[in-house]
């Protein structure tokens, strides 16, 4: 075992005692306050009684249990990824509640969620209340384990489109869960992705009908309130043909001492002609300065261009989690289909990212462009890892990487791991890759104008971020770029 | 009495040579500038003035080794860059830095609104910024598109030296060192660039010139207070504006004799 000074908890360990922050050691993450609701928690640890608990939870259908307990016992007989760049010790599974949800009954309306849970939500920022939304986007805010709220439900109705919880859509909408769930992301995937078959609680369901644009961006929003409770939502969208649906995932945790787990999966499917981006600004909890608590952000994300010409687009700000193994991919299937990955990972302290994207070109004329910033400051590490292959069909296809790294201070690290496989001679691969320090002129030149240290850094940082930021929707690009100034600060000066 | 506004004595400075060793470039600079004041430092190349303006400004690599600055009596070289700007003193950049990615709009209301906050004025919000730019920018004839760009990014030599003076306008300075501003101009470029110092000049700042030419000065009105001759790292010689004049014709040889 690799012993890493960063990481001294288990998995949402011994440390912590219900309610419990670490608020007044990082005083900087102020999405780390907690929510006092009555909760209902499984029992801790997890056996196959947990699985069927979870699923009797919901009333779920019996192929869904099965299915589930499928995944539960294939995780069992799975090891963890080792092949990435970041040290954590062996997570006790048996230490953390896999159910966690505010004791009320489910809600119907909005009127009846507990105002404590609206306000909550309301601190941060999230527009649950559909007059409250002048932004136009329609939200589904799960809180720890439950969906709490999904907002302009009838507007999307009438366009034709579904966005609901998982749980409702399984119950409501069976025939496209069960034919795309798990289609694109397999149990057996990984270890992470395993686990999430067989405990997924909530998460968002997305269909767009043939021939329609989404009326409004639809967003979710995740936050982990409970204590030693992991996260584990499945998210899948399915855009049919001609469609386009644009969807924003954000993420926060109340900053606990423990670290807490967060194996998600995202599954898109895009049909022929049709359209789906997908943007996450994700600020978990990345835990104190000296390492202590923190989220384990352990996500697997991938799309299917099923048919030609279909284009999924991932963005990615990531600023959050104590460790973040997160790799957005596209598998291009239909002829001329497009993939594109545009990410910015900010790392501070003692957080560690290895993140990155795969595009797997399938069939003819495919392309792909990936775009990755990484920012590594204080004693982080952050590796970007990706992937890009090129089967025999893929005759003309074309990708286009770029990896650039900035590097604060003197304790930080960044690697770029780029793996090329061209089984096609017709097929064109550029990669091109950077590494750098804060320039110091620049920095200068900001400050003689009056800025102080840390703003300097940020306008740089937001400059070399430039083109990612630009993918994202206007309020997340101020979001997001409010996020990469707080986890500036302290890093610079 | 109160302290003048730039006061240089026997000011000793050394920079780093990019190989460890450091070379003494400033050998002893006696300078005062008073609040109003116009001062022109003149000299061949590698005399030092560009590093004067930078141990001034607080560059990084350039370290003062003996002497003293002060503005108003405060000595500034224990002071970081900002805090310098803060107490209103503005280096117009020989080579403008390009910052890649950052927009130029961004950047100029973020400098802008800092200073508006450090007086104690309200923060202009994005609209209200656009207009005062748009302004400024028309008064030196900036193409407006630019303000689409990022900072310095692709700008042309005369367009980079015009956004140096934007900024200058957008700051106001009570003390502004421009380095070399005029060099890089064509005639028209000249003739705005002295017109937006001439505007500035309204009794109250101090400028402290640096350039190889005397082209600059015949747009300035007023005229210069005084001329320096710099050279080998210090004032040898100070006049009125007709030292400019008699430095074009007998060149820098003939007058760097100690008078």
């Amino acid at each position: 075992m690799t012993n890493s000074p960063a990481n001294t908890g288990t998995v949402a360990g011994t440390v912590a005692v219900t309610g419990k922050q670490a608020a007044a050691n990082a005083p900087k993450y102020q999405w780390g306050f907690s929510t006092d609701v009555p909760t209902e928690h499984a029992p801790k640890g997890l056996d196959e009684n947990i699985v069927r608990y979870i699923s009797a939870k919901t009333n779920e259908p019996e192929w869904l249990l099965k299915w589930r307990l499928r995944a539960f016992s294939r995780w069992q007989k799975m090891r963890e990824p080792e092949w990435s760049n970041v040290n954590f010790p062996p997570i006790n599974y048996q230490d953390a509640y896999y159910y966690a949800a505010p004791k009320r009954d489910k809600p119907k309306s909005l009127d009846e969620v507990d105002p404590k849970l609206l306000e909550t939500y309301e601190k941060l920022g999230i527009p649950l209340h559909e007059r409250a939304a002048l932004a136009g986007v329609a939200v589904d805010a799960v809180f720890d384990s439950v969906s709490v709220a999904t907002t302009f439900k009838e507007t999307l109705r009438k366009a034709g489109v579904i966005f609901c919880p998982m749980s409702e859509a399984v119950r409501e909408h069976p025939e496209l869960v069960r034919k795309y769930l798990g289609s694109v992301v397999p149990p057996g995937d990984n270890k992470h992705a395993c686990l999430n078959s067989a405990v997924f609680t909530e998460g968002s369901f997305v269909y767009v009908p043939p021939d329609t644009r989404c009326p409004m961006e639809l967003s979710t929003y995740f936050r982990i309130n409970a204590a030693m409770t992991g996260q584990f939502e499945r998210t899948l969208i399915i855009a049919d043909r001609n469609s386009y649906v644009s969807y924003l995932e954000g993420c926060t945790a109340p900053m606990r001492d423990e670290h807490q787990l967060h194996a998600a999966v995202v599954e898109l499917v895009a049909l022929e002609n049709a359209e789906i981006r997908y943007a996450t600004v994700q600020n978990w909890y990345p835990g104190d300065e000296n390492g202590r608590g923190g989220i384990y952000n352990f996500v697997t994300k991938r799309g299917v261009c099923k048919e030609p010409n279909a284009r999924i687009s991932w963005t990615q700000v990531e600023t959050g989690s104590a460790i973040t193994w997160k790799y957005p991919s596209c598998i291009l299937m239909g002829e001329g289909s497009s993939g594109e990955f545009h990410s910015i990972a900010m790392t501070n302290h003692r957080q560690q990212a290895d993140t990155g994207t795969k595009m797997l070109h399938l069939a003819p004329k495919t392309r792909s462009r990936i775009i990755s910033k990484g920012i590594s400051s204080g004693r982080s590490r952050q590796s970007y890892r990706g992937l890009v292959r090129l089967s025999p069909k893929a005759k003309g296809a074309r990708n286009y990487t770029q990896c650039d790294s900035l590097i604060i201070g003197g304790e930080a690290s960044a690697s770029t791991v780029p793996y090329i496989e061209s089984a096609c001679r017709e097929a064109s691969v550029e990669h091109e890759a950077t590494t750098s320090r804060l320039p110091e002129d620049q920095l200068f030149y900001c400050r003689q104008r009056g800025l102080d240290a840390e703003t300097a850094a940020a306008l740089v940082v937001n400059g070399f971020c430039r083109e990612v930021l630009q993918k994202l929707p206007m309020e997340f690009a101020v979001e997001a770029d409010r996020l990469l100034r707080v986890s500036l600060e302290g890093a610079v000066g | 009495m109160t302290a003048p506004l730039l006061r240089l004595d026997d000011l000793r400075a050394s920079v780093s040579d990019g190989h460890g060793e450091r070379k003494q470039v400033l050998h002893g600079v006696n300078l005062t500038v008073a609040a109003g004041e116009m001062h022109v430092l003149m000299g061949p190349n590698g005399s030092g003035k560009s590093s004067l303006a930078a141990l001034l400004a607080g560059r990084e690599g350039c370290e003062a080794d003996g002497g003293a600055a002060q503005m108003d009596g405060e000595d500034i070289l224990a002071l970081a860059p900002e805090e310098r700007a803060a107490r209103g003193l503005f280096l117009a950049f020989q080579y403008p830095v390009e910052i890649a990615g950052l927009s130029l709009t961004v950047f100029l209301r973020e400098i802008y609104n800092r200073r508006r906050e450090r007086e104690g004025e309200a923060a202009l919000d994005p609209m209200s910024f656009m207009r005062v730019l748009r302004e400024e920018m028309a008064a030196l004839s900036m193409d407006p598109a630019l303000t689409r760009r990022a900072v310095n990014a692709g700008f042309s030599g005369g367009e980079k030296k015009r956004l140096e003076v934007l900024q200058m306008a957008l700051l106001r300075p009570r003390l502004a060192l421009m380095d070399e501003t005029d060099s890089g101009l064509d005639v028209d470029a000249l003739r705005i660039v002295s017109d937006a110092i001439n505007r500035h000049r309204d009794g109250g700042r101090g400028f402290l010139l640096i350039t190889h030419y005397s082209r600059l000065l015949a747009g300035l009105d007023p005229a210069p207070d005084y001329i320096h001759i710099f050279d080998g790292g210090r004032i040898v010689r100070s006049g009125g504006a007709d030292l400019a004049r008699r430095l074009e014709e007998h060149g820098y040889g003939a007058l760097s004799e100690v008078a």
